[in-house]
């Protein structure tokens, strides 16, 4: 699986400091869209990842779970180029090496990240929030010059209709419930396009209303984007009938469809009996 | 989707959604989803309200007509003439002004604390100080063509930083260059490193404090702790004269008209929002593929820039430069200014240097001694009631009258 992987050249590793290069279209063609493989970071001895292998097919939608200090989140830093691995090879698509990008190049490549706390712009308005995260060159001079085009703000109108934020479009975003502010967030992932979504805990603290309709928006996506969830919600889960990763102390526990992983004796003890 | 709304709806009605109330949108903004408008067109904001527009023409009537006109035209015996001391001082505090714009694109927009900016106003005005130094000739103390610090050094010959400053032009160039590769090279390495908050705020520190030693040196070739003073003329004209002063006065508030729309250009650019999301959310930008580290270079080299060009107009109205200048206190003068006047906004800062400073001017001739306890104590009181400062006065008095009122009506 990583052999013809690890050799490959990565055109996108140099960079220009300033800018940020705009990467060449993700290489799916072998199926997956992003491999782990052996990747092991270490924070003061304590080895938040332990020869973490996992492999993410083009247009799947996977939940990660785990007990707490898992390394779920870690694993999602490692993949963003928030935190750099000691050991192993982060790709994504064939060709694009993360562990030698910066989060903004990464993000440009095309890997869009929910953090597990909702982080939007809270003195912008949603319109803003979603007009910034919009993919377009993001460069300074670029970003001086930048004039709203009427396709740029229809399809801004089209994701809030989409998280069902347009009747809060001029609403600082500071002021939104919690769960509108999860929305957002996710409409800014869409805003960005990306290949590969990583949401971390997306459903927290919404109603079972809005926790439904999220999982029918993930489900409507799967197929053309990659999708990585972490999530506790197990009714979730079931819901948007993903493969479940199982990680547990950094390394992967059980892998398969929700009842495989469910009934796994291992995976049992140390997360769902509780 | 109705559903969704409607329940949105209800918990904003049982207040259960962050106080609204408090920055002054209504319930009722919020409790529109019935009428959802199919044609959202956003708000665009204009670069100065009619108002705005309105102050601004007054205020370039006053500063580039009258005031100037007044003091080169009336007659010294008319009690409409103004005085050569207020022109000075008012085109000296105007300097100020421009550097508090300076100092709030980078503060009050990017959120980012410059304990330094105090050395980028020194290096303007050392560089365009050279200048008027060799634009005095022969008319020094020894009558000599080198300046008579150099003399009295016994240097023979200009050093190199000293090249071609003899071109007006080129003096004009250093005042832009000179600060503007300093912060370019420093903010590269300060923000690449990813030096944020608190420590950004030291090392300017630490920064402007060893350029104030090493320009105390008399080998650094810039008059050590006298500084460059007793100018003499600018291209050719008289410094001292009349019109050579009000054309000073003149451009000083040109530049702060220019620095002030050229900021608020720039804020309400994508690169305003940008840069202010840095200050909310440096990490949500990342992650949506911005470097942050090119856009705050951008603005820090600007504000840098900025800066220079007022420490250059600074320098021949007030007649003197030297490393003092450069004292970490007086960089730290700067960001009170910002916070007086109210930082994030376009006629804050103005509002606070010149409030600060025209206070300063009353102080130090009627109680040179309680200047600086007056300083502290503004700054402490500012933080504790203003946190907005001058220009949120309005908004907080708005907010305890209205809430005055309402427990009026429920008592």
């Amino acid at each position: 699986m990583n052999s013809p992987v690890e050799e490959s050249v990565n055109p996108n590793g140099s960079t220009t400091g300033l800018g940020h290069v705009v990467g060449d279209s993700v290489d799916v063609s072998h199926g997956p869209i992003l491999y782990l493989d052996d990747i092991t970071v270490s924070f003061d001895g304590f080895k938040a990842l332990n020869r973490l292998t996992i492999t993410v097919d083009a247009g799947e939608l996977r939940c990660v779970i785990g007990p707490n200090g898992a390394g779920k989140t870690t694993m999602m830093d490692v993949i963003t180029g928030k935190t750099r691995p000691d050991e192993g090879t982060a790709f994504f698509g064939q060709t694009i090496d993360l562990t030698r990008l910066t989060e903004p190049q990464i993000a440009h490549a095309g890997i869009g990240r929910k953090f597990q706390k909702p982080t939007v712009f809270e003195n912008h308005t949603v319109f803003e929030n979603l007009e910034l995260a919009m993919k377009a060159d993001k460069r300074v001079f670029a970003s001086i010059r930048a004039r709203r085009t009427a396709e740029e703000i229809d399809s801004i109108v089209e994701t809030m209709e989409t998280i069902d934020l347009l009747p809060q479009a001029d609403l600082a975003a500071g002021l939104l419930s919690h769960g509108q502010k999860q929305w957002l967030e996710i409409g800014m992932l869409l805003m960005q396009e990306p290949q590969l979504l990583l949401l971390d805990e997306p459903v927290a603290g919404m109603t079972d209303e809005e926790t439904a309709k999220t999982a029918q928006l993930f489900k409507s996506l799967a197929g053309k984007r990659s999708i990585v969830v972490v999530e506790h919600d197990m009714e979730f889960i079931s819901e948007i009938a993903a493969t479940v990763t199982v990680l547990h102390e950094g390394a992967v526990l059980a892998e398969g469809s929700m009842d495989v992983v469910q009934s796994d004796e291992r995976v049992i003890e140390v997360y769902l009996g509780r | 989707m109705q559903a969704v709304l409607k329940e949105g709806v209800a918990r904003a009605a049982n207040g259960d959604a962050p106080d609204t109330s408090a920055s002054g949108i209504g319930e009722g903004e919020i409790a529109v989803p019935h009428t959802i408008p199919i044609q959202y067109a956003p708000k665009t904001d204009p670069l100065l309200s009619p108002v705005g527009w309105t102050v601004l023409a007054i205020f370039a009537l006053i500063t580039l007509v009258i005031v100037p006109g007044l003091f080169v035209f009336v007659p010294e015996e008319s009690p409409f003439h103004v005085s050569a001391y207020t022109v000075t001082l008012l085109g000296k505090i105007m300097c100020y002004c421009i550097v508090a714009v300076a100092m709030n694109l980078i503060w009050g927009y990017a959120g980012i604390l410059s304990l330094g900016h105090g050395v980028f106003f020194a290096l303007g005005g050392y560089a365009f100080g050279m200048y008027l130094m060799r634009q005095i000739g022969r008319d020094g103390q020894y009558q000599s063509d080198l300046p008579d610090f150099m003399v009295f050094l016994d240097w023979k010959e200009y050093p190199w930083q000293w090249a071609f400053t003899d071109h007006f032009l080129w003096a004009v160039l250093l005042v832009i260059l000179v600060p503007g590769v300093l912060a370019f090279v420093f903010g590269f390495f300060a923000f690449r490193s990813r030096i944020k908050g608190v420590y950004f705020s030291i090392i300017t520190q630490a920064m402007t404090f060893a350029f104030m030693l090493l320009f105390f040196r008399n080998e650094t070739g810039f008059g050590g702790n006298n500084g460059f003073t007793d100018f003499k003329r600018i291209l050719g004209f008289p410094i001292t004269e009349p019109p050579m002063r009000a054309t000073l006065f003149a451009l000083s508030a040109a530049a702060l008209i220019g620095s002030a729309l050229l900021s608020r250009y720039l804020i309400r650019s994508k690169t305003g929002r940008i840069l202010t999301a840095i200050r909310d959310s440096e990490s949500r930008l990342m992650f949506s593929g911005y470097n942050p580290l090119g856009y705050k270079l951008f603005v820090w080299t600007l504000s840098a820039v900025i800066c220079g060009i007022a420490g250059a107009l600074y320098v021949p109205q007030v007649g003197i430069i030297n490393p003092s200048e450069m004292s970490p206190a007086n960089s730290i003068e700067i960001a009170v200014w910002v916070a007086v006047g109210g930082r994030g906004t376009i006629v804050g800062p103005i509002l606070g240097a010149s409030a600060v400073n025209g206070a300063k001017s009353f102080f130090t001739q009627s109680f040179p001694e309680y200047w600086l306890f007056f300083l502290g104590s503004l700054f402490i009181l500012v933080t504790l009631f203003m946190p907005k400062g001058i220009v949120g006065v309005a908004a907080q008095v708005r907010k305890a009258l209205r809430k005055e009122r309402m427990s009026e009506q429920s008592g």
